[in-house]
């Protein structure tokens, strides 16, 4: 256990955790204005409609196969009859093809957004660092995927990676899982902890904001325009005053003589 | 019966005379930013047109408002909730930039700077999306006056409706001005399409807003709108749409439109509607009914079971009386004033007067009396193809409502001519449009005297409960604003919320009426009148003045 095998697989995936969580609530607090997708939609249409649902629906796909693999233990798998063989067939064509559709979108939004003017003029320089850090992300994963699991004999990282990441979550590290795993699958890992740490200050931000709440709300909103504000104030009998004004109340006299004057400046 | 109040919007389209001062002050108060170069909340549309963005009305094409289905109930045009959800990475209804038209700016430097040459140096346009030079070949009004209409009329969405004869026979026959804002609906598909939630009807006075902070940038509220209100702003991603200007009516004053309308065309007032029937209204099976059903949840201020209603429903009683002498009611009354498409069951709020004019035109064109009730109600009869577009308009495309309208119109320009050239009050005119003579001379006071104080009856919004509340941030620290605050890291605009509200009226007003400056130690330039100077405008001269705090200007005293 060396000092930089700490540094590798211990403190940065700790550092990227507390950094994506932090940067999130800090983000959200400071910055809810620019919680956005930042659609380029308007601009450009006819490659946003292949390049857009192919990249998120691949991307969508990816998730779901790395909270499969990584984050559930094979025993589990097993003892529902998913053995080695089948999972190991199931993870090489699924994520194969995740991994295709998820790189073709993506190549296709990165071509238009460096060829369509208006597109390329409304990138900002983290949305530039960042689709570094994703692309770096994607390719060392589908590389690993393709040199080990496709033609390779097929790397088990559910024995080596996977109880890894468990252990950082349980907060009992164990670097020595880490030892002896291919260099591709490292990198993978590490570009992976990096856009972690970068993602709260990006755009990525939007996939929290993922809209479930729409299939369950009313179709029409209301909102008060006093919802969000301060509470009455109080009275000189301590109570609160109620909507809209009461007129044996002395608070609610002057602020309706502010409200009168004010509302006829001319 | 939950009684709940609507701020609306009347327009009397005969007087509309097309000059966009309505657009451009309103462009100025909210849309000269950066990412909304190409919006306009407000914009006045020559009819027949295709409109903007370009044939916004084809819902076949655009997919907004509402259908009934075959069940009775009311389903999004474009999908409901699963099918927006799944169309979330690519909108496949969202109009392209280029449907309202690409913005551009001139390259004024030129002017200026332009190194001696033979000829005159021209400020070419330049692309404010791209920064390259363009061909302008489209905007917001390309069609202004008809301009170019051969080539663009037939996209015209009504016009496709009527046959190809009236087509032919349209630049001849007829032509009006259509200003249009958001429709404020009681039934607002844009809101029910907000995938975020961000999107929502204020409860106390019916305005349609977008939460900035909420909104995600979705756009399905973009494609939602069957009228085409809301924008996409490019820069920050974020809806934008008219906000009825709700920091001026929160303190009584009209909209930005209204306020500068040249032709005092624009009525502004609350009306008290049945919230609990909207859906019901929204949902009548026959297009053509829509209009009555929308009449029929519209309710009597005076009737004291509304009255009851209302103050149950927390309605305060300034309010309930605003109701009562709203210029909107009483124009619904007379059943002059007609909705815009109330065949997307949106029931909108921003109604119209339909224009007499193209009648009367066509009238005294043929040498007759444009003034005179028996030839006007005849004309009205057999002018049938601007009647029909005005009901493909304003009433699904039901003639009989808009008749009833134009024929009162004709009848107290016809009466009314009779009381001041005559001195003559024919009751028979009145009568035969189911009016007496007094209403049609109430009628005629509001429409065409107007006065300022009947135009526009706007209680104020009750801010006792938000007195307390403090300047946060400098209202005018936006991109390009003199606060210059700018794109954080983020992107455009990023940063902590500004509020914009009744508040920052009060703050304002406070700041014009204090002894000392709000913001210690910091350059108010916003209430300098100009005389004087303020206070640490200019650096300390040094030695050899003292400078005592700065004398302030004198300020004009009806401030």
């Amino acid at each position: 256990m060396t000092a930089l095998q700490i540094i590798l697989w211990v403190a940065v995936p700790y550092a990227a955790i507390s950094v994506f969580i932090v940067g999130h609530i800090w983000r959200y607090r400071y910055d809810k204005f620019g919680w956005t997708t930042r659609s380029s939609q308007t601009y450009e249409n006819r490659l946003l409609r292949w390049g857009s649902p192919m990249f998120h629906l691949g991307i969508l796909m990816v998730i779901a196969g790395h909270a499969v693999g990584l984050l559930i233990p094979r025993e589990w798998l097993y003892a529902v009859g998913v053995n080695e063989e089948i999972y190991h067939f199931g993870a090489t064509t699924l994520g194969s093809f995740a991994a295709a559709l998820t790189l073709a979108g993506l190549a296709i939004l990165i071509y238009r957004r460096r060829t369509v003017g208006p597109v390329f003029l409304a990138t900002t320089v983290m949305d530039k660092v960042m689709y570094v850090f994703l692309a770096a992300a994607l390719g060392f994963g589908t590389a690993a995927t393709v040199v080990y699991q496709v033609f390779g004999g097929g790397f088990h990282y559910r024995e080596t990676i996977s109880p890894w990441i468990r252990s950082i979550l349980i907060f009992q590290p164990d670097v020595t899982l880490m030892e002896g795993v291919p260099l591709l699958f490292q990198l993978h890992v590490l570009s992976a902890w990096a856009l972690f740490a970068l993602w709260p200050f990006t755009r990525l931000v939007h996939v929290f904001s993922a809209p479930i709440g729409y299939l369950f709300r009313p179709y029409i909103v209301y909102r008060s325009r006093d919802a969000n504000r301060e509470p009455a104030p109080r009275a000189a009998d301590g109570t609160r005053c109620s909507s809209p004004t009461r007129s044996d109340c002395a608070a609610c006299r002057a602020q309706l003589r502010v409200t009168n004057r004010t509302g006829t400046v001319r | 019966m939950r009684v709940m109040a609507q701020m609306s919007m009347i327009m009397n389209l005969d007087k509309c005379i097309g000059c966009h001062t309505c657009s451009v002050t309103c462009k100025q108060a909210w849309t000269n930013r950066t990412g909304v170069e190409y919006v306009w909340f407000n914009n006045v549309e020559t009819r027949p047109g295709v409109g903007y963005p370009r044939g916004y009305e084809d819902q076949e094409k655009w997919g907004g408002g509402w259908v009934r289905t075959k069940r009775g109930r009311l389903k999004l045009r474009s999908g409901g909730r699963l099918a927006k959800l799944s169309r979330i990475f690519s909108n496949p209804k969202l109009p392209g930039i280029h449907d309202y038209y690409e913005p551009w700016t001139y390259d004024y430097d030129m002017l200026i700077n332009a190194p001696r040459t033979a000829h005159t140096p021209v400020a070419r346009p330049k692309s404010l999306l791209t920064g390259e030079d363009m061909k302008i070949s489209w905007s917001a009004n390309w069609d202004d006056n008809l301009g170019g209409s051969l080539e663009t009329m037939q996209d015209d969405p009504i016009l496709t409706k009527m046959s190809e004869e009236v087509q032919a026979e349209f630049e001849k026959a007829f032509m009006f001005y259509l200003p249009r804002i958001c429709e404020h609906c009681l039934n607002p598909s844009c809101v029910a399409s907000c995938p975020s939630g961000a999107m929502y009807k204020r409860e106390e006075d019916g305005i349609v807003l977008v939460d900035q902070d909420q909104c995600r940038g979705w756009r399905m509220c973009v494609s939602g709108c069957p009228y085409k209100k809301v924008y996409f702003n490019h820069r920050t991603g974020k809806a934008e749409k008219c906000t009825f200007c709700y920091p001026r009516i929160e303190v009584g004053l009209p909209t930005v439109c209204s306020e500068t309308c040249v032709g005092r065309l624009r009525y502004l007032g609350l009306v008290l509607y049945d919230a609990d029937r909207v859906s019901e209204a929204a949902s009548v099976e026959d297009d053509k009914a829509l209009l009555q059903a929308q009449r029929d949840i519209i309710l009597d201020p005076h009737d004291p079971a509304v009255i009851e209603g209302a103050r149950a429903g927390g309605i305060p009683e300034d309010w309930i009386e605003a109701a009562q002498r709203s210029p909107i009611w009483k124009l619904m009354q007379y059943e002059v004033a007609l909705p815009l498409h109330p065949e997307y069951r949106t029931m909108p709020m921003v109604w119209y007067i339909p224009p007499l004019s193209p009648v009367v035109d066509v009238v005294t064109g043929s040498g007759n009396d444009g003034e005179d009730a028996r030839t006007l109600f005849a004309a009205i009869d057999k002018l049938r193809i601007p009647i029909g577009y005005l009901a493909e308009l304003f009433t699904a495309g039901d003639v009989a409502p808009v008749d009833a309208s134009l024929r009162r119109l004709a009848a107290m320009r016809s009466y009314m001519r009779g009381v001041s050239i005559d001195d003559v009050r024919d009751e028979r005119i009145a009568n035969a449009v189911g009016m007496t003579g007094t209403e049609i001379e109430e009628m005629y006071r509001l429409l065409a005297i107007a006065k300022y104080e009947e135009r526009y009856v706007i209680p104020s919004a009750h801010t006792e409960q938000a007195h307390a509340l403090e300047e946060m941030a400098c209202s005018l620290d936006f991109e390009g604003g003199p606060g210059m605050g700018g794109a954080g890291p983020f992107g455009s605009s990023s940063g902590p919320s500004v509020p914009v509200a009744v508040e920052n009226f009060h703050i304002l007003a406070d700041r014009q009426t204090a002894d000392r400056p709000s913001t210690p130690g910091r350059v108010n330039l916003l209430n300098w009148d100009g005389n004087g100077d303020a206070d640490g405008l200019f650096p300390p001269t040094g030695m050899t003045e003292v400078r005592t705090p700065g004398k302030p200007g004198k300020r004009k005293e009806d401030g």
